[in-house]
Protein backbone atom coordinates (compact mmCIF):
# COMPACT_ATOMS: atom_id res chain seq x y z
CA UNK A 1 0.00 0.00 0.00
CA UNK A 2 2.86 2.36 0.78
CA UNK A 3 4.69 1.82 -2.60
CA UNK A 4 1.41 2.92 -4.20
CA UNK A 5 0.90 5.49 -2.14
CA UNK A 6 4.63 6.84 -2.94
CA UNK A 7 3.84 6.00 -6.64
CA UNK A 8 0.86 8.14 -7.03
CA UNK A 9 2.42 10.71 -4.87
CA UNK A 10 5.08 10.93 -7.37
CA UNK A 11 2.73 10.70 -10.58
CA UNK A 12 0.83 13.67 -9.48
CA UNK A 13 4.16 15.76 -8.22
CA UNK A 14 5.36 14.83 -11.78
CA UNK A 15 1.99 15.73 -13.81
CA UNK A 16 0.80 18.69 -11.72
CA UNK A 17 3.57 21.19 -12.87
CA UNK A 18 2.61 20.72 -16.46
CA UNK A 19 -1.25 20.93 -15.78
CA UNK A 20 -0.67 24.33 -14.03
CA UNK A 21 1.38 25.83 -16.66
CA UNK A 22 -0.87 24.78 -18.85
CA UNK A 23 -3.71 26.92 -17.23
CA UNK A 24 -1.69 29.46 -16.29
CA UNK A 25 -1.54 31.20 -19.69
CA UNK A 26 -3.60 31.81 -22.50
CA UNK A 27 -1.36 31.46 -26.12
CA UNK A 28 -1.43 34.97 -27.71
CA UNK A 29 1.51 34.64 -30.09
CA UNK A 30 -0.38 32.83 -32.87
CA UNK A 31 0.80 34.39 -36.21
CA UNK A 32 -2.68 35.34 -36.85
CA UNK A 33 -2.95 37.42 -33.57
CA UNK A 34 0.53 38.88 -34.12
CA UNK A 35 -0.85 40.87 -37.29
CA UNK A 36 -4.40 41.71 -35.98
CA UNK A 37 -2.53 43.34 -32.90
CA UNK A 38 0.15 45.47 -35.36
CA UNK A 39 -3.30 46.28 -37.36
CA UNK A 40 -5.56 47.39 -34.38
CA UNK A 41 -2.17 49.16 -32.60
CA UNK A 42 -1.58 51.11 -36.08
CA UNK A 43 -5.32 52.23 -36.35
CA UNK A 44 -5.27 53.30 -32.95
CA UNK A 45 -3.22 57.09 -33.61
CA UNK A 46 -5.79 57.95 -36.22
CA UNK A 47 -8.69 56.55 -33.83
CA UNK A 48 -7.65 58.33 -30.19
CA UNK A 49 -8.47 62.17 -31.22
CA UNK A 50 -11.98 60.86 -31.08
CA UNK A 51 -12.21 58.52 -28.54
CA UNK A 52 -10.97 62.02 -26.41
CA UNK A 53 -13.75 64.22 -28.67
CA UNK A 54 -16.60 61.54 -27.11
CA UNK A 55 -17.37 60.69 -30.72
CA UNK A 56 -16.27 57.28 -30.09
CA UNK A 57 -16.99 55.17 -27.32
CA UNK A 58 -16.43 51.41 -25.66
CA UNK A 59 -18.77 49.27 -25.85
CA UNK A 60 -19.86 46.83 -23.18
CA UNK A 61 -19.41 44.22 -25.81
CA UNK A 62 -16.03 44.15 -26.78
CA UNK A 63 -16.31 46.26 -29.63
CA UNK A 64 -15.99 50.45 -30.21
CA UNK A 65 -19.38 52.13 -31.05
CA UNK A 66 -19.93 55.56 -32.73
CA UNK A 67 -21.64 57.11 -29.74
CA UNK A 68 -22.01 60.85 -30.82
CA UNK A 69 -21.60 60.94 -34.58
CA UNK A 70 -22.29 65.15 -34.52
CA UNK A 71 -19.32 65.15 -32.45
CA UNK A 72 -17.41 63.98 -35.77
CA UNK A 73 -16.88 66.86 -38.53
CA UNK A 74 -19.19 65.99 -41.21
CA UNK A 75 -16.14 65.98 -43.65
CA UNK A 76 -14.33 63.46 -41.52
CA UNK A 77 -17.55 60.88 -40.39
CA UNK A 78 -17.25 58.72 -43.55
CA UNK A 79 -13.19 58.25 -42.75
CA UNK A 80 -14.30 57.94 -38.98
CA UNK A 81 -17.24 55.41 -39.62
CA UNK A 82 -14.61 53.05 -42.29
CA UNK A 83 -11.95 53.28 -39.49
CA UNK A 84 -14.75 52.32 -36.97
CA UNK A 85 -15.92 48.86 -39.03
CA UNK A 86 -12.38 48.08 -39.65
CA UNK A 87 -11.55 48.58 -35.88
CA UNK A 88 -14.91 46.03 -35.17
CA UNK A 89 -13.73 43.28 -37.86
CA UNK A 90 -10.10 43.13 -36.13
CA UNK A 91 -11.65 42.71 -32.80
CA UNK A 92 -13.63 40.30 -33.70
CA UNK A 93 -11.35 38.18 -35.71
CA UNK A 94 -8.89 38.82 -32.98
CA UNK A 95 -11.33 37.26 -30.19
CA UNK A 96 -11.78 34.31 -32.48
CA UNK A 97 -8.31 33.77 -33.24
CA UNK A 98 -7.74 33.35 -29.45
CA UNK A 99 -10.38 31.11 -28.54
CA UNK A 100 -9.29 29.19 -31.60
CA UNK A 101 -5.48 29.29 -31.32
CA UNK A 102 -6.26 28.00 -27.63
CA UNK A 103 -7.82 25.09 -29.59
CA UNK A 104 -10.99 26.40 -28.13
CA UNK A 105 -13.40 28.13 -30.84
CA UNK A 106 -16.49 27.64 -28.53
CA UNK A 107 -14.54 30.54 -25.84
CA UNK A 108 -14.93 32.96 -28.36
CA UNK A 109 -17.57 35.13 -26.53
CA UNK A 110 -15.56 34.37 -22.98
CA UNK A 111 -13.11 35.83 -24.84
CA UNK A 112 -15.02 38.67 -25.63
CA UNK A 113 -16.89 39.68 -23.07
CA UNK A 114 -13.39 39.59 -21.09
CA UNK A 115 -11.77 42.15 -23.64
CA UNK A 116 -15.07 44.29 -22.91
CA UNK A 117 -14.44 44.93 -19.61
CA UNK A 118 -10.31 45.27 -20.23
CA UNK A 119 -10.71 47.78 -22.60
CA UNK A 120 -13.37 49.76 -20.57
CA UNK A 121 -11.08 49.45 -17.15
CA UNK A 122 -7.93 50.66 -19.15
CA UNK A 123 -9.62 53.30 -20.83
CA UNK A 124 -8.12 56.66 -20.46
CA UNK A 125 -9.51 59.13 -18.60
CA UNK A 126 -12.17 61.30 -20.58
CA UNK A 127 -12.86 58.27 -22.66
CA UNK A 128 -16.96 57.03 -22.74
CA UNK A 129 -17.34 53.78 -22.00
CA UNK A 130 -21.04 51.77 -21.87
CA UNK A 131 -22.23 50.73 -18.58
CA UNK A 132 -23.47 46.80 -18.44
CA UNK A 133 -27.23 48.21 -18.69
CA UNK A 134 -26.31 50.19 -21.75
CA UNK A 135 -25.57 53.76 -20.81
CA UNK A 136 -23.15 55.55 -21.76
CA UNK A 137 -20.63 57.02 -19.28
CA UNK A 138 -17.52 59.64 -19.62
CA UNK A 139 -14.40 57.79 -17.50
CA UNK B 1 -1.53 -10.79 -7.30
CA UNK B 2 0.43 -8.14 -6.17
CA UNK B 3 2.08 -7.03 -9.10
CA UNK B 4 -1.15 -7.24 -10.64
CA UNK B 5 -3.14 -4.89 -8.30
CA UNK B 6 -0.53 -2.28 -8.33
CA UNK B 7 -1.02 -1.87 -12.09
CA UNK B 8 -4.31 -1.63 -12.03
CA UNK B 9 -3.74 1.07 -9.21
CA UNK B 10 -1.52 3.08 -11.40
CA UNK B 11 -3.45 2.58 -14.77
CA UNK B 12 -6.33 3.84 -12.07
CA UNK B 13 -3.91 7.25 -11.26
CA UNK B 14 -3.28 8.00 -15.09
CA UNK B 15 -7.03 7.91 -15.62
CA UNK B 16 -7.32 10.33 -12.95
CA UNK B 17 -4.87 12.43 -13.94
CA UNK B 18 -5.80 12.72 -17.65
CA UNK B 19 -9.65 13.14 -16.17
CA UNK B 20 -8.23 16.05 -14.22
CA UNK B 21 -6.05 17.54 -17.31
CA UNK B 22 -9.37 17.34 -19.65
CA UNK B 23 -11.48 18.98 -17.02
CA UNK B 24 -9.53 21.98 -15.93
CA UNK B 25 -9.28 22.50 -19.94
CA UNK B 26 -13.17 22.67 -20.34
CA UNK B 27 -13.70 25.41 -18.31
CA UNK B 28 -12.67 29.03 -19.48
CA UNK B 29 -9.24 30.24 -17.72
CA UNK B 30 -11.15 33.83 -17.13
CA UNK B 31 -7.59 35.46 -14.84
CA UNK B 32 -5.83 33.91 -18.06
CA UNK B 33 -7.85 35.48 -20.22
CA UNK B 34 -7.63 38.73 -18.50
CA UNK B 35 -3.89 38.81 -18.59
CA UNK B 36 -3.86 37.57 -21.98
CA UNK B 37 -6.08 41.14 -23.13
CA UNK B 38 -4.18 43.09 -20.55
CA UNK B 39 -0.83 42.28 -22.57
CA UNK B 40 -2.81 43.00 -25.91
CA UNK B 41 -4.61 46.12 -24.98
CA UNK B 42 -1.09 47.20 -23.51
CA UNK B 43 0.33 46.82 -27.03
CA UNK B 44 -2.42 48.37 -28.72
CA UNK B 45 -2.74 51.12 -27.41
CA UNK B 46 1.15 51.04 -26.43
CA UNK B 47 0.52 52.03 -22.68
CA UNK B 48 3.65 50.41 -21.34
CA UNK B 49 5.98 51.86 -24.09
CA UNK B 50 9.07 51.40 -21.41
CA UNK B 51 8.33 47.94 -21.87
CA UNK B 52 9.15 47.23 -25.42
CA UNK B 53 11.91 49.60 -26.28
CA UNK B 54 14.60 48.53 -23.75
CA UNK B 55 15.76 44.64 -22.96
CA UNK B 56 16.35 44.29 -26.69
CA UNK B 57 20.35 45.00 -26.86
CA UNK B 58 21.41 43.31 -23.54
CA UNK B 59 19.43 40.53 -24.29
CA UNK B 60 21.03 39.91 -27.62
CA UNK B 61 24.53 39.86 -26.12
CA UNK B 62 24.74 36.46 -24.97
CA UNK B 63 28.80 37.17 -23.98
CA UNK B 64 29.52 37.62 -19.90
CA UNK B 65 32.15 40.07 -20.29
Amino acid sequence: MNRFTTFFALLIALISPIAATAAADLEINTPAIGALKNSMQQRHGALAPYYASGALGLARDGMLAVREASAIPLSERQKVNGLVAEENRDRSALYREIARGNSHPEWEDEVRSTFAGRWIDKAQSGWWVQMPNGSWSKK
Amino acid sequence: MRAFSSRNLLLLALAGTLASCVTINIYFPAAAAEKAADKIIDEVWQLKKSEQKPADPAASQPTLK
